[in-house]
């Protein structure tokens, strides 16, 4: 196989990313090892080693004894296409070993549109697609992350999800299968115990049944399955492994950098957001060891830059004086302290001024829509009069770049909330020309604009996609409006963002069409290189399935969902109680002003949460 | 000028000339270090390599020369300790000869023959090279352009070993530089009988104008 990939290489873009050898990889002695564990990442290299879960889980995997868990990517198509050609298996980047040598392939999956991947990744290291055709214990299929929430249209490929925080249940899930391998249980004895772990769901216990409209009728659980599977959490931040000894790619990734997860879960409760919901409750690590842990990750990678990253950094409560002591640590030593989803609020402003000692980033603001009223609608709550006042400082302080994000296609989204995004940005060219401190190098506003996704588990969950048709009417209004030079305005594509929608709501109908789409050279979606439209249109033609039926047609309120028997710890009355709030454009306090009682605090031991 | 010999073989000759300088950067700084920045809008960490190597081509010789900001020594054990696999350093010195007077470069190249190495390939690739003149199709920035290499090579010998053949060349390392792929396309162009179904690149050592040693 060595020699196969050596001929390869010379002949691919970036060769490093396929040969692994990198500082801190984990090498282990074969004959000690009774679990190979092919950890499966859906994308590119330079995208699955900026992810913090897979660099939790590979640590927590390979400090099991006994367990040797290594890293596999989906290969750029040059290289897929070079692999095809001379016959060589996808393999894992430790040993080199072809996916047919691993006990165990565990998929995390963060992105919808990368679901076509892991069934790419499987028939490349001649892997059975289909639960079913795999037998026995080998080349058992499990997944978890953020997508693992709505498992249902990978149903028929993956044996078993794990759902929420992967920490404990991982573990868990391979001792059992230590036990299974070591007592050679068969596959259907192996899936009935480890469904019987909290947190686990095995979509083959579950029949699902549909109406003739196509609506489900029902969700039938055999083998004594539990008709609600809870997400796993970790209780205490502070007691979970962070490993401050991670990987260090040989070549530039996305995130070249180290990272701290300085909490999980997040007080806002943005309706459209699905982490803010199924990252509940709030749970904080302490500055002590966060502190600790920064120190051991910069000397142990060498980064020259180090991020705090969170869904919300800002309302992480100790935030001063963690941030004063980082760049106490950092200034002398020339590393750069990022903090990205900050908040507009005063505390943010003073610390970016004093960050941009060390460099000067730009500045960007997810507002999410135009008007205040659609912002209160979708409980964003940051005001035109925050934005403002930043960027008044930040123009002061020599920023001239500031990106803005939006997204059009809102529940209750008027053309006045559309319009109402130019009317923001031109405010911001205004606060400019007041403020900035050089006019001569003139401002760049970047403003994106993404076609509203209805995700599960959020209060818009039920909520119809606009048509897109209707996304580029409005994309294109907009575009009217911002004739500015100084204005760059991007948009998602609408032929992505409505598979995305079909997806994220998807049933294990929709199974099929995956797999059509893949037999007709669906890889790498989420890049522009490689997605085609047109393989998705024909697969839904050829499997007889209409994309509107998961995106325009919206989900009735009393009707079942596919993703029924799964449940982050937030009640369905929560949900159905803030859809109702953002037709009436009311927000919701912050968890940490009052509590609105969303019923994750259940998870925690106590029941009280510490938001 | 505080200098490092180091090689790279094995899994880290897919690295490209920017990671190594990244990965150079990033050892110092594990290995307790921090390099003297350069001032201004982003401060970059002053490491230089004197001849950037390709991807795929292994080195038993690279200079690398950095600046510190302190007195700090620094040893080839405390670098090797948190460098990656095939990345080690040899030596570890100070050094006042400036790099534009390393002027030749000694290559090593493996010819693989699945097949079999043809009887006379040595001998006929070994003649390919010791003519008047050898033009190549080299890529430049205005496009591909005929170019004599012979000017550039200053010894050659290829001789059979374990079923390959092995071409040693001291070739012009700087001012002009000759890229060895190009020794390859000379046989492939001309030789054509004689390719190679593949080719392994290894720099063994680096002369100044004398032909002494460059450190």
């Amino acid at each position: 196989m060595m020699k196969k990939l050596e001929r390869i290489l010379p002949t691919v873009q970036k060769p490093a990313r396929y040969v692994g050898g990198e500082y801190n990889q984990i090498i282990k002695n074969k004959n000690e090892i009774d679990i190979r564990v092919a950890f499966c990442f859906p994308d590119t290299y330079e995208i699955g080693m900026s992810n913090l879960g897979m660099r939790i889980l590979y640590a927590v995997m390979n400090r099991m004894n006994g367990v040797w868990c290594e890293r596999v990517f989906a290969p750029w198509g040059d290289m897929e296409e070079a692999m095809r050609k001379n016959d060589l298996p996808l393999y894992a980047l430790e040993s080199g070993d072809a996916l047919t040598e691993f006990d165990m392939l565990a998929f995390t999956i963060g992105y919808e549109m990368s679901y076509t991947n892991i069934l790419n990744m499987l028939q490349l290291g001649n892997i059975p697609l289909r639960t079913q055709e795999r037998k026995g214990l080998k080349h058992m299929v499990f997944a978890g992350g953020a997508c693992a929430y709505n498992p249902e249209p990978l149903a028929d490929f993956v044996d078993f999800f794990c759902i929420g925080e992967g920490e404990e249940i991982t573990p868990e899930v391979l001792e059992l299968y230590r036990t299974a391998k070591r007592e050679d249980w068969s596959k259907d004895r192996f899936l009935l115990e480890v469904s019987k772990l909290d947190g686990i769901y095995v979509p083959s216990f579950y029949e699902h049944h549909y109406y003739e409209n196509g609506t489900l009728k029902s969700i039938t659980p055999k083998n004594g399955a539990p008709m609600k599977v809870t997400k796993r959490i970790v209780q205490n931040l502070d007691d979970a492994l962070y490993p401050t000894d991670i990987i260090i790619p040989n070549t530039e990734i996305v995130h070249d950098r180290s990272n701290l997860e300085v909490m999980r879960g997040c007080i806002r409760g943005c309706r459209f957001c699905q982490a803010g919901f199924t990252y509940r409750p709030v749970r904080p690590r302490s500055a002590e060891l966060l502190l600790k842990q920064a120190v051991e990750s910069l000397e142990n990678s060498g980064c020259h830059e180090i991020t705090l990253s969170s869904l919300s950094t800002s309302d992480y409560r100790c935030l001063p004086e963690l941030a004063e002591k980082m760049q106490d640590y950092c200034t002398p030593r020339k590393i750069n302290l990022s903090l990205p989803s900050l908040r507009a609020d005063n505390f943010s402003r003073e610390l970016m001024l004093r960050l941009q000692k060390v460099r000067k980033s730009g500045l960007t603001f997810a507002p999410e829509a135009g008007t205040q009223r659609l912002r209160d609608a979708i409980n964003k709550n940051v005001t035109e009069e925050e934005i403002l006042e930043t960027c008044a400082i930040a123009f002061e302080g020599g920023w001239n770049n500031v990106k803005l994000y939006f997204m059009l296609g809102l529940p209750t989204e008027t053309d006045e909330d559309v319009l109402g995004i130019a009317e923001l940005v031109y405010k911001i060219l205004k606060t400019w020309r007041e403020h900035a401190s050089n006019k001569k190098r003139g401002v760049r506003i970047h403003v994106a604009t993404a076609y509203f996704v209805p995700k599960p588990f959020t209060p818009f969950q039920w909520e119809k996609q606009i048509s897109p048709e209707e996304y580029i009417r409005r994309q294109r209004l907009l575009k009217e409006h911002m004739p500015s030079k100084s204005i760059e305005y991007n948009w998602h594509a609408a032929d992505l963002s409505r598979l995305e929608a079909v997806l994220a709501r998807g049933d294990r109908r929709l199974c099929k069409v995956l797999e059509e789409a893949v037999k007709r050279g669906a890889k790498l979606d989420g890049w522009d290189e490689y997605f085609s439209y047109q393989i998705w249109l024909d697969s839904f033609a050829a499997c007889g399935i209409d994309p509107d039926f998961y995106t325009t047609r919206g989900y009735d309120a009393e009707e079942l969902l596919p993703w029924e028997v799964i449940s982050d710890g937030v009640s369905t009355a929560f949900l159905k109680k803030e859809r109702e709030r953002a037709y009436r454009s009311e927000t919701t306090p912050d968890c940490r002003s009052k509590c609105s009682g969303c019923g994750a605090n259940c998870l925690l031991e106590g029941g009280k949460c510490d938001a | 000028m505080r200098r490092m010999l180091f090689e790279k073989t094995g899994k880290a000759i897919w690295m490209s000339h920017l990671d190594t300088m990244r990965l150079m950067q990033r050892a110092f700084r594990r290995a307790g270090v921090v390099l003297h920045h350069s001032q201004g809008f982003t401060p970059h960490a002053y490491v230089s390599m004197l001849l950037p190597l390709s991807v795929g081509t292994e080195s038993v010789c690279e200079i690398m020369e950095y600046e510190l900001d302190s007195d700090l020594t620094i040893r080839a054990e405390d670098m090797n300790a948190v460098l990656p696999e095939g990345v080690r350093i040899r030596e570890v010195y100070q050094s006042d000869r400036k790099a534009k007077y390393l002027t030749f470069l000694d290559v090593e190249l493996t010819l693989e023959y699945d097949a079999g190495v043809l009887p006379d390939a040595a001998e006929k690739i070994n003649g390919l090279f010791h003519g008047s003149n050898l033009i190549v199709e080299k890529r430049t920035k205005r496009g591909m352009e005929e170019t004599d290499i012979l000017p550039m090579i200053h010894r050659l010998s290829v001789a059979e070993q374990n079923h390959l053949l092995k071409l040693n060349a001291r070739i012009s390392a700087q001012n002009p530089a000759l890229n060895p792929s190009l020794l390859t396309a000379a046989i492939e162009r001309y030789l054509p009988q004689y390719r190679p179904d593949f080719v392994r690149y290894r720099r063994v050592e680096v002369y100044d104008e004398n032909g002494e040693i460059f450190r």
